[in-house]
């Protein structure tokens, strides 16, 4: 990877003005991973906050090519566009190499797009998608997805005399993906700049798709306060709510573990986030154990998995 | 020109192959999936130079080839019933970006309960999401309009994507004459494909699909949607002309038959016309005044036209092949009806809907339609409310 000074140095790919909220994790992420993408681009992107703030008509906040057609399906939308590319580069029609990238969100990936991606990914498309993870469906006013961590509150998974937010585990995409025998997949966090970066032009070099899983806190949702998305995103690293893994081929690396007192209990990180605050309150400590034993059966597994796999 | 004894969904791939698009997405289903394999052969065999996606739903199958269509290549799907509500949502983004992309509609009942037989359920749910809709009434008119599809389209003037229907297993499963163009005219006719604005040009990158909220200029594009609409009725004129130069078949909006001094006129749609065609003749042969006007174009509704051709007639029965729940009457029904209202003089109306699910119209059955016709010629009180053909009551 070229020099981070080098990079910060190119000119943006997503540009200033978009209608993101302030200290949003989603335009942080979408421009490391841009930043390294080798060449020109076309960009797809699921409904959600990153589309609806990039692209109010009739202005863009994009320089590469961007297409947005519904919530379920950019990958069936980046789909056409590189089998578009193939035809007519084939046919001579298209000259330069192009890269081809589908964002979306949590939503519109673990749980109305997931057909769409699997489709997409099963038949080797050469494309990066990149989930950028917010744990919920931020853009209709904080819904519950299955990628809400369990006791948060979200407006679907409210907190009342008979739930304390939301119920269920996440959904383990990144392994779903796995399953797929992807070239490539990884979480990432957009504290470690290097690492994301590394892995997002890992993800543009390999041919067939690639996966990213990009943890994208959100000031809103997590009723937070803007300017502590960084903090945020890398206290989850530290905690193992986010591990930080890349897999090529089935075979797991984990880029980083915490050891010792460097793994903190996930209850401080939850504890600065306004969506957990009911948990704090006396009669929840069980619920609280739960989620921690939670987070440490996941790291135990994927350290077992790097092992073996 | 050669005459091939072929179905008309093998027609119809014949059609898209002389075409040769750069790419084609598809799912399969019954009736259509004759043309998803048959391509795929093309494909597999090297025969086309066409890039196939086979995708995972028809969802996605509409979704790729709005990505494919807006990155700059020649693209066409096909599908059936549930595929094709399935599609629906895409179904008008595609027609908002204005791409012109072309779908053979192999018409089918739509579920529930399950059925996979003919009716236009499917295409007709679909009247509304800004597409061309033409229709056909066999295998040589499916072949026919699949080629007209692309220059409609692709015309500068309009800009939209174009659905071409058949009636499922009647005309798609049955092996027919269909007398096919060479390969080189069919190419010739249609042209080279001249993308606008595509996402794949690095010198001029473009957003697609933005987001056109409270404030913006959403009503703006639809109501230039709708112009593009208004456009394509000339320019499908035009290109049926085209086609008749060259395969001696001309097209227009839809055909009359025996209706000059037609006092009873049927309007049909789809391949029931073609009965409606022999009973006119026999009808007639017994010395009645009965004629026949059968709609190929269904969106962009050629309005002026119709009433123009239907200025005469005393008495019209629509015969539809679909129902519309809690509506007056099925789809062409309302259209014709519209139609004839803004004329000096107003006909008495009927409606007849058969064929739901698949469901035999036999020559009696028409024959009864007509007789129906005649008693409110006659002068007789008919309820003018929905009339069911072939269906069996209580
Ligand atoms: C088929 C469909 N269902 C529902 C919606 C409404 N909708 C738009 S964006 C969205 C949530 C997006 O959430 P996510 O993908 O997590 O992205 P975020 O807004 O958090 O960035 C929903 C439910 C839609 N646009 N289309
Ligand atoms: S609501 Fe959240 S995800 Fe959406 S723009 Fe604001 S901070 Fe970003």
């Amino acid at each position: 990877m070229a020099k981070p000074k080098e990079i910060a140095n190119r000119p943006e790919r997503l540009t200033g003005g978009h209608r993101l909220c302030a200290g949003c994790g989603a335009p942080i992420n979408v421009r490391q991973v841009m930043s390294v993408c080798p060449g020109p681009a076309v960009v797809s992107v699921a409904t959600g906050c990153l589309e609806v703030s990039t692209t109010i008509y009739p202005y863009t906040a994009w320089r590469d090519s961007m297409i947005h057609s519904a919530f379920e399906n950019a990958s069936a939308t980046i789909s056409g566009v590189e089998t578009a590319y193939r035809a007519l580069k084939k046919q001579g029609k298209v000259k330069e190499d192009m890269y081809f990238v589908a964002f979306g969100g949590d939503g519109g990936t673990y749980d109305i797009g997931l057909q769409s991606l699997s489709g997409a990914v099963e038949r080797g498309h050469n494309f990066v998608y990149v989930c950028y993870d917010n744990g919920a469906y931020m853009n209709t006013g904080f819904q519950r997805s299955s990628a809400t961590p369990c006791g948060a509150w979200t407006t679907t998974s409210p907190v009342g005399k008979e739930a304390a937010g939301k119920q269920q585990n996440r959904k383990d995409l990144t392994a779903i993906l796995v399953a797929h025998d992807i070239p490539y997949a990884a979480t990432a966090s957009p504290h470690n700049f290097k690492d994301l970066m590394n892995k997002a032009e890992k993800a543009f070099t390999t041919p067939g798709p690639a996966f990213l899983n990009v943890i994208s806190p959100c000031p809103r949702g997590w009723r937070t306060p803007g300017d502590q998305t960084i903090a945020l995103a890398k206290e989850a690293v530290q905690s193992c709510y986010w591990p930080l893994y890349e897999v090529e081929y089935g075979k797991y690396k984990i880029n980083y573990k915490p050891k010792g007192d460097k793994k903190t209990p996930v209850a401080d990180w939850m504890k600065k986030q306004g969506r957990f605050a009911h948990l704090f309150k006396p009669g929840n400590e069980a619920l609280l154990e739960d989620i921690q034993a939670y987070i440490d059966r996941k790291w135990e597994e994927l350290l077992k998995k790097e092992e073996c796999l | 020109m050669a005459r091939k004894a072929i179905t008309g969904n093998g027609a119809i791939a014949l059609a898209l192959k002389q075409v040769e698009p750069d790419v084609m997405a598809a799912y399969p289903i019954t009736p259509q999936t004759e043309i998803a394999q048959n391509y795929a052969q093309f494909v597999a065999d090297g025969a086309v130079k066409t890039e196939y996606i086979p995708v995972e739903s028809e969802h996605s199958a509409m979704s790729a080839a709005i990505g494919s269509c807006a990155a700059g290549a020649r693209t066409f799907t096909a599908t059936s019933s549930q595929g094709f509500a399935l599609m629906w949502e895409m179904l008008f983004i595609a027609a908002s970006l204005r791409l012109p992309l072309t779908m053979p509609v192999i018409t089918r009942a739509l579920s529930g309960p399950i059925n996979i037989h003919c009716d236009h359920s499917d295409s007709m749910g679909g009247r509304d999401c800004g597409w061309i809709q033409l229709y056909g009434e066999g295998a040589q008119e499916g072949y026919d309009n699949a080629i007209q599809a692309f220059r409609i389209a692709e015309h500068m003037e309009v800009r939209l994507p174009v659905m071409t229907m058949i009636d499922g297993f009647i005309i798609s499963g049955a092996i027919g004459p269909v007398e096919t163009l060479e390969d080189d005219e069919v190419k010739k006719f249609v042209g080279e494909y001249t993308t606008l604005n595509p996402l794949l040009n690095v010198a001029n990158p473009v957003t697609v699909g933005a987001f056109d909220s409270l404030g913006g200029w959403y009503f703006e594009h639809k109501v230039a949607q709708n112009r593009a609409m208004d456009n394509a009725m000339k320019v499908i004129e035009e290109v049926g002309k085209d086609f008749g130069s060259l395969s001696g078949r001309e097209y227009s909006h839809f055909k009359t038959h025996m209706i000059e001094d037609a006092e009873i006129v049927l309007v049909a749609i789809g391949s029931a016309a073609g009965n409606v065609k022999t009973m006119v003749d026999t009808l007639r042969a017994e010395g009645k005044k009965v004629g026949m006007l059968k709609v190929r174009t269904f969106r962009p509704f050629p309005y002026e036209q119709i009433r123009q051709a239907l200025s005469n007639a005393c008495v019209i029965g629509v015969m539809d092949r679909s129902d519309s729940y809690g509506a007056q009457g099925g789809p062409l029904f309302t259209e014709i009806s519209a139609a004839m209202f803004g004329g000096e003089t107003r006909p008495k109306m009927f409606n007849f809907i058969y064929g739901l699910g698949g469901r035999d119209i036999f020559p009696d059955d028409i024959r009864g339609a007509v007789e129906t016709l005649e008693q409110a010629a006659a002068g007789e009180q008919v309820s003018q409310t929905r009339h069911y053909l072939n269906v069996r009551e209580g």
